[in-house]
């Protein structure tokens, strides 16, 4: 038994001998991104959802079953974001280097003090997070904050590139830093502007520019708008106006463009994650596009 | 319901006609008393879950508060700071993890009911010309179906375990699943062992909460009396290549219909699973599977050729292919709008054996009890499509045709009726779900699976999860 064992490991960690990068499975695009930042040529990233879908929803398909089976490092959201089909790619995949508690499984809302915890968890509530609002990459500090956390997950599971990935984490900071700065002097029209949200999408972003939400199109997380709740906001917003109504590019525009017909602001579809919109094929992308869309809205 | 509920309780609470003597009472009594036994440790195991509830929400609770203070604190030091975060109040670890997993383990419980509106003058419900794997009795009315309690949780770092245990509307609990697997095992291997749903084909391992009908396709009906469970070890592999590949084998009792075995190992099964993605926008399934069977005294029955029912006992071995495809299309992607999904299975199963038909003369039939030579190469399959076209609501139709092929009673010839005959349905079906754990159903079947009998079934089906957020199968 013994020996068979034996045999078949050495079968099985051949393919895996072959390539030397670094497998990292990324739950969202903003992480791939930010892996691909600190890891450089050393990992290969692969990507398993895009900004066009929603990550609460995924369908756990084979090919994602696949990815995961070589996966080296698994980098996800967390705070059960993915609670609907990453379970499934883990136990279907037969890693066990990816499981949770592995080193290999790197949760970022771990990193991040997370905001809109919910007092009452009941389902009647809609579909809550117990542990709080898991949309942490809306803010720019979020990143920085889970950056410093992956440079060091990397160099843990990939000792022989540690220096590597603490240069490359340094020289990603200091751009990074800088950059935050650039987008707070640039966002400082916004503080105090009043917004709409579809979804609690950007609940991390409207804390950072110190905008306020003053409505959610939803009336309880998850769940859609009827014609009725939202002629409510509606009527909300003529004594508590608001500059836009926020969505993300892979929310359906129906609601946000009927509220925005009826009160006469603008409908925003903000790229909410890499690859959401043109321009914001990175990071720095995402955010700088995401400032100039609201800066048009603030005049 | 079809499915093999295996507790002796059950059964006998089911069917007083056993208990016509003294005995039978006695075994009742002291099952009763094992079940009044079950039922009142299962009272006290989810008592004792529920105070562990409530004190790990009062501790969440309070981590949530620390944690918001946190945030306060960490968001003033960067206000006072007007710098970037790297420089902030650390926070790491502060976040617990995901409340699920503190919730050790995790429960969910699924509540099904329906309306159904049947044709009440058919008698002694089966498949024309195949033998029956069960009892498809099913009456018009309000009923409901189990209420399945799933438990599971990682048992330590190097397992995993899960129940499913099915509460019968009229009492007794059946355990449909209860099995640990490997999570630490790696390169792509995965053990299982315990009483599972065989990986065979593509819908065997999902419950009828998960189904995309109110009522099983007459493959699965035909073939597994609903679906093929194992008493055994399962072992799989999953290929580290970028088309998904897992193959496996599975070695167990055969105590689930086409096999029946009394007495040690009684079958096995060797699966294949394949998958992809076309593009971002279609992904796709298929897979080939294979399952031997050993029978011992199978019991089915049919009409005999005097039109009087008769017992039948099979021996011999079942032999059986099943194929399956699968085929989803969601724009983007992204199904919370629209999505389409397609499913095709088809299977092939060859007998070969002894046939007694239990003498019914008494009755007035013609089976005298004769054990003749039984062969039979018979084969079906179904295809369905489910559109869901906005957000909630979903369309849905099936076609379901076997295939009789041949089958050969030997000396019962005489007495056991040979049709040339393909059972059919065809179903459609509407649902609504207000949210991902209520589903509402329409459905409607023209049913022929019976020679010369078309019955128009009509349903109204509700599916209500609640608990856990159980992870969706492909």
């Amino acid at each position: 038994m013994k020996s068979i064992r034996l045999v078949l490991t050495l079968l099985a960690a051949l393919p895996a001998l072959a390539h030397a990068a670094l497998n990292v499975f990324a739950c969202e695009p903003e992480w791939g991104a930010l892996a691909r930042e600190l890891g450089g040529d050393s990992v290969k990233v692969y990507t398993a959802t895009t900004a066009m879908q929603d990550p609460h929803r995924i369908e756990a398909r084979p090919s994602l079953i696949a990815q995961m089976r070589r996966a080296n490092l698994v980098v996800c959201t967390g705070a059960e974001l993915e609670i609907g089909w990453l379970p499934l790619l883990q136990r279907e995949s037969g890693n066990a280097d990816i499981q949770p508690g592995r080193p290999g499984n790197f949760e970022a809302a771990r990193y991040v003090a997370l905001l809109d915890r919910p007092t009452l968890i009941d389902r009647s509530q809609g579909d809550v997070h117990a542990s709080g609002n898991p949309h942490i990459q809306t803010d720019p500090r979020n990143i920085a904050r889970v950056g410093e956390a992956l440079a060091k997950r990397l160099a843990e599971i990939d000792p022989g590139n540690a220096a590597l990935y603490q240069a490359r984490w340094k020289d990603f900071s200091a751009r990074w830093d800088a950059a935050i700065t650039r987008w707070q002097a640039q966002g400082a029209p916004l503080k105090g502007m009043p917004v709409v949200v579809q979804h609690k999408s950007f609940t991390y972003l409207i804390n950072w520019l110190g905008m306020r939400e003053v409505a959610t199109l939803e009336p309880k997380p998850g769940i859609e708008p009827s014609v009725g709740y939202l002629a409510e906001v509606a009527a909300h917003l003529k004594s508590t106006p608001a500059k836009a109504v926020l969505r993300a590019t892979y929310q359906n525009p129906r609601a946000s463009e009927w509220l925005a017909e009826r009160v006469d602001i603008p409908a925003v579809a903000l790229p909410f994650t890499v690859g959401g919109t043109p321009g914001t094929d990175d990071l720095f992308g995402l955010f700088d596009v995401t400032l100039a869309d609201l800066l048009k809205v603030a005049r | 319901m079809l499915r093999p509920t295996l507790m002796a309780a059950a059964l006998a609470v089911a069917m007083p006609a056993l208990s016509a003597n003294a005995r039978a009472d006695e075994n009742l009594d002291a099952l009763r008393a094992e079940l009044k036994q079950m039922k009142e440790s299962y009272e006290t195991r989810i008592q004792a879950l529920e105070t562990r509830l409530q004190a790990a929400e009062i501790q969440a609770n309070q981590a949530a508060h620390t944690a918001d203070k946190a945030v306060q604190a960490a968001d003033q030091a960067e206000i006072q700071a007007q710098r970037a975060s790297a420089q902030a109040a650390p926070v790491e670890g502060t976040a617990p993890a995901s409340r699920l997993s503190q919730f050790n383990p995790e429960i969910s419980l699924i509540l099904q009911g329906q309306y159904a509106n049947l044709d009440g003058n058919i008698e002694n419900r089966n498949i024309t010309g195949f033998l029956s794997p069960g009892d498809f009795e099913a009456s018009s009315g309000f009923s409901i179906a189990e209420s399945e309690l799933v438990l599971s949780a990682s048992v330590d770092p190097y397992f995993r375990g899960y129940l499913n245990a099915a509460l019968d509307p009229d009492g007794g609990v059946g355990v449909e699943e209860a099995w640990a697997e490997t999570t630490a095992l790696g390169h792509g291997f995965t053990v299982k062992a315990g009483r599972f749903l065989s990986a065979l084909g593509y819908q065997n391992t999902q419950h009828p909460h998960a189904w995309d009908f109110a009522t099983n396709n007459l493959m699965y009906d035909a073939a597994f009396g609903g679906a093929y469970t194992q008493n055994g070890a399962q072992v799989k592999w999953v290929a580290p290549t970028d088309l998904y590949m897992e193959f496996g084998a599975e070695f167990g009792n055969g105590d689930s219909f086409p096999s029946t075995t009394s007495t040690g190992l009684g079958d096995y099964t060797l699966f294949s699973h394949f998958g992809g993605d076309f593009d971002v926008s279609n992904s796709w399934t298929a897979g080939l599977s294979y399952l031997y069977g050993k029978a011992h005294d199978r019991e089915s029955g049919m009409a005999d050729l005097n039109d009087v029912w008769a017992d039948t006992y099979f021996n011999g071995n079942s032999t059986n292919w099943i194929a399956n495809f699968v085929w989803k299309w969601a724009p983007q992607g992204n199904p919370t709008e629209r999505y389409f999904k397609f499913a095709a299975e088809y299977f092939w199963r060859d007998e070969r054996g002894n046939l007694l038909c239990a003498d019914n003369t008494a009755a007035g039939g013609v089976c005298n009890g004769t054990d003749s030579a039984y062969s039979s190469s018979q084969s079906g399959g179904y295809l369905q499509g489910v559109y869901q076209f906005m957000p909630h609501w979903r369309v849905g139709y099936r076609y379901d045709r076997l295939n009789d092929g041949d089958y050969n009673f030997g000396a019962n010839d005489p007495y056991l009726p040979v049709y040339d005959y393909a059972p059919t349905a065809n179903t459609v079906m509407v649902d609504y779900s207000p949210s991902e754990f209520s589903r509402l159903r329409l459905q409607y079947t023209q049913n022929k699976s019976m020679i010369d009998i078309s019955e128009n079934q009509f349903f109204v089906q509700y599916i209500m999860s609640l608990g856990a957020h159980g992870a969706h199968k492909y």
